[in-house]
């Protein structure tokens, strides 16, 4: 076995407004289920730094980039539809 | 554009951007945030805010987040103006998928653009505006080379601009005398006529006589190239190309000009007030109406003198009678005739073989005016009016003019000369009679001698008779007492 690959999170809140309550909630446990002691999450508040969102051209809350590895992905949304997440980080093999 | 006073930001949602779940706002609101804070902004613009609204699930959720934008624009006291599509209805905001938007917005606007018989032609409506009257009609607008231009009459609170009586001369002196002055400035001047009836020529004196006076002047031409106006005009002693060599005259070639009547407006009035014009004649006003533009013609030259009043421009537009109807008289095409402060019209009289100019103000608000009709000739000299003449009830012109001028001509020769004739032989008569006085006179004088002398003789000799009888009495020595009845008897 290689490496194991560890993917890196990225994932921008508004505070602790609903919707970002619970992409915080559903990001974990898709990455403790799927992802176990292989991921790396960036909690980035876009009120603490407007900045780092105006960069990374965020401007939906909550968004998730995810930085590695590639490609890079962004997901909007409080990451529910888990299939829909799975699917865009591609780890529906992996995860089978 | 000075750095950090103008700031762009793309937030196109990304195309590979996949979504799951519930979203809000509040990102881009807080960048947004950070950048006001930054640059001190008080205005800021939302393009095609329907593009994020539309990724929104449903109805609650963009309400939801339409009223985070509208609480966040309160708290951080900035001016938003937020354009979003429209579609369906292209005159009201109400039943769009963003339709809730308009109830919480201060003021709304909504723009449309249709084809009309192929023209283009843009409007603007403003639906709402909390705490300010607005007119609520589409008025239309047209992006130009100056920006956006709404077609807008003034609004009926707007002071009126001040009113003149100065006088400008229409080019023709004796339209002047007829017009007791010329025509007001700032007035706005129709001429009708039909085709041929020398429109353009008048037109061309005002213009000529406008650049005599010094004032900047503008001529639209929609016939003919201004360069052919300007050679043509020559050829009746109108000279304009001076002028125009001078900066005084601009000449305006609008024959193939398409576009709404709207466009050619925004064209006419930026272009007079680039040339800075006091004067502008328009070269028939009736291309205004071209295939598309009928139904909105007649509001364009509604705003086109409303413009010209403001401006304090003169106006003198042409327009052409097609149809030689009864009518005629009563109407033009685009019912400028109401507008217009003075109206010229100018007909053909043909007779005997001949076709004539005829020229007759209709109606001239605020100056006396001539009620003949007058006929207009034009020469290498220029124009003039000549009298016409009305025999037997008819109207002659031309030829028949002439011919009856030259008969009276020769009629008032007849009448000079026979009474200096008369003057003569008066003259003779009164000599003869004057030399008869004299003779009767010297007559009177000798029959006055002749009778003093026959009065005197016969005084003598009354005395030498009776002093011849004393003295025979004497000689005979009679007595004096018979005397009476010796003198009887020596009587016989």
């Amino acid at each position: 076995m290689t490496d194991p690959v560890i993917f890196s999170f990225r994932l921008y809140i508004a505070g602790d407004t609903l919707n970002s309550g619970q992409a915080v909630a559903n990001l974990r446990a898709i990455c403790d289920r799927c992802l176990p002691g292989r991921h790396k999450i960036e909690l980035v508040d876009v009120f603490k730094e407007p900045d780092r969102a105006l960069e990374d051209r965020v401007f939906m809350t909550p968004t998730l980039l995810k930085l590695a590895p590639n490609p890079v992905e962004r997901i909007v949304g409080t990451l529910n539809q888990t299939s829909l997440v799975l699917h865009a980080m591609g780890l529906e093999e992996s995860a089978a | 554009m000075q750095p950090n006073r103008l700031c762009f930001l793309d937030a196109q949602p990304m195309p590979d951007m996949v979504q799951a779940g519930a979203f809000d706002l509040s990102g881009l609101l807080a960048a947004l945030s950070a950048k006001i804070k930054q640059m001190g902004a008080v205005r800021i613009v939302f393009d095609a805010l329907d593009i994020i609204l539309a990724l929104l699930p449903n109805a609650t959720a963009r309400h939801f987040e339409m009223n985070r934008l509208h609480q966040w624009l309160l708290g951080h006291q900035v001016t938003a103006l937020i354009t979003a599509k429209a579609g369906g209805s292209d005159t009201s905001s109400a039943g769009q998928p963003f339709g809730f938007v308009q109830f919480m917005v201060d003021c709304s606007v909504v723009l449309n653009h249709r084809v009309d018989m192929g023209v283009s032609q843009r409007n603007l409506r403003v639906e709402k505006y909390r705490g300010s009257s607005f007119n609520e009609d589409e008025s239309p607008f047209v992006i130009g080379k100056n920006g956006f231009d709404v077609a807008m009459a003034r609004s009926l609170g707007r002071a009126d601009t001040t009113v003149t009586s100065e006088r400008v001369s229409s080019g023709v002196k004796r339209l002047d005398t007829m017009l007791d002055g010329g025509y007001f400035r700032g007035a706005s001047v129709l001429i009708t006529g039909f085709p041929g009836t020398a429109k353009t020529t008048l037109s061309g004196a005002f213009a000529e006589a406008c650049c005599k006076r010094g004032d900047r002047t503008m001529f639209v031409s929609f016939d003919s190239d201004g360069s052919e106006v300007v050679r043509n005009l020559t050829s009746v002693g109108i000279h304009l190309q001076r002028y125009v060599e001078k900066g005084s005259l601009r000449m305006i070639s609008a024959r193939t000009f398409t576009g709404s009547a709207e466009t050619l407006l925004v064209h006419i009035k930026t272009l007079a007030k680039e040339h800075q014009a006091r004067c502008v004649v328009i070269d028939p006003i009736s291309a205004l109406a071209k295939a598309g533009n009928e139904l909105t013609a007649h509001a364009v030259v509604e705003r086109l003198i409303d413009w010209s009043k403001g401006a304090g421009v003169t106006l003198v537009c042409t327009s052409l009678l097609d149809e030689i109807s009864s009518d005629a008289h009563n109407r033009t095409p685009l019912q400028v005739s109401t507008m217009a402060d003075t109206w010229i019209h100018l007909n053909y009289l043909v007779q005997a073989g001949e076709r004539n100019r005829g020229m007759s103000i209709i109606k001239s608000r605020g100056t006396a005016h001539s009620n003949q009709v007058r006929e207009m000739i034009l020469s290498k000299d220029g124009v003039t009016l000549a009298d016409i003449y009305t025999a037997g009830g008819e109207v002659l012109m031309g030829t028949m003019r002439w011919q009856k001028e030259s008969a009276e001509r020769l009629a008032g020769d007849v009448a000079e000369v026979s009474a200096k004739l008369k003057h003569v032989s008066l003259d003779a008569e009164q000599a003869v009679l004057e030399v008869r006085a004299k003779s009767l006179r010297t007559e009177l004088v000798a029959k006055k001698v002749e009778k003093d002398l026959l009065i005197r003789t016969t005084a003598v000799r009354k005395r030498e008779m009776s002093g011849g009888r004393a003295r025979m009495r004497e000689l005979r020595g009679g007595d004096i007492a018979p005397q009476a009845k010796s003198s009887k008897k020596a009587k016989p």
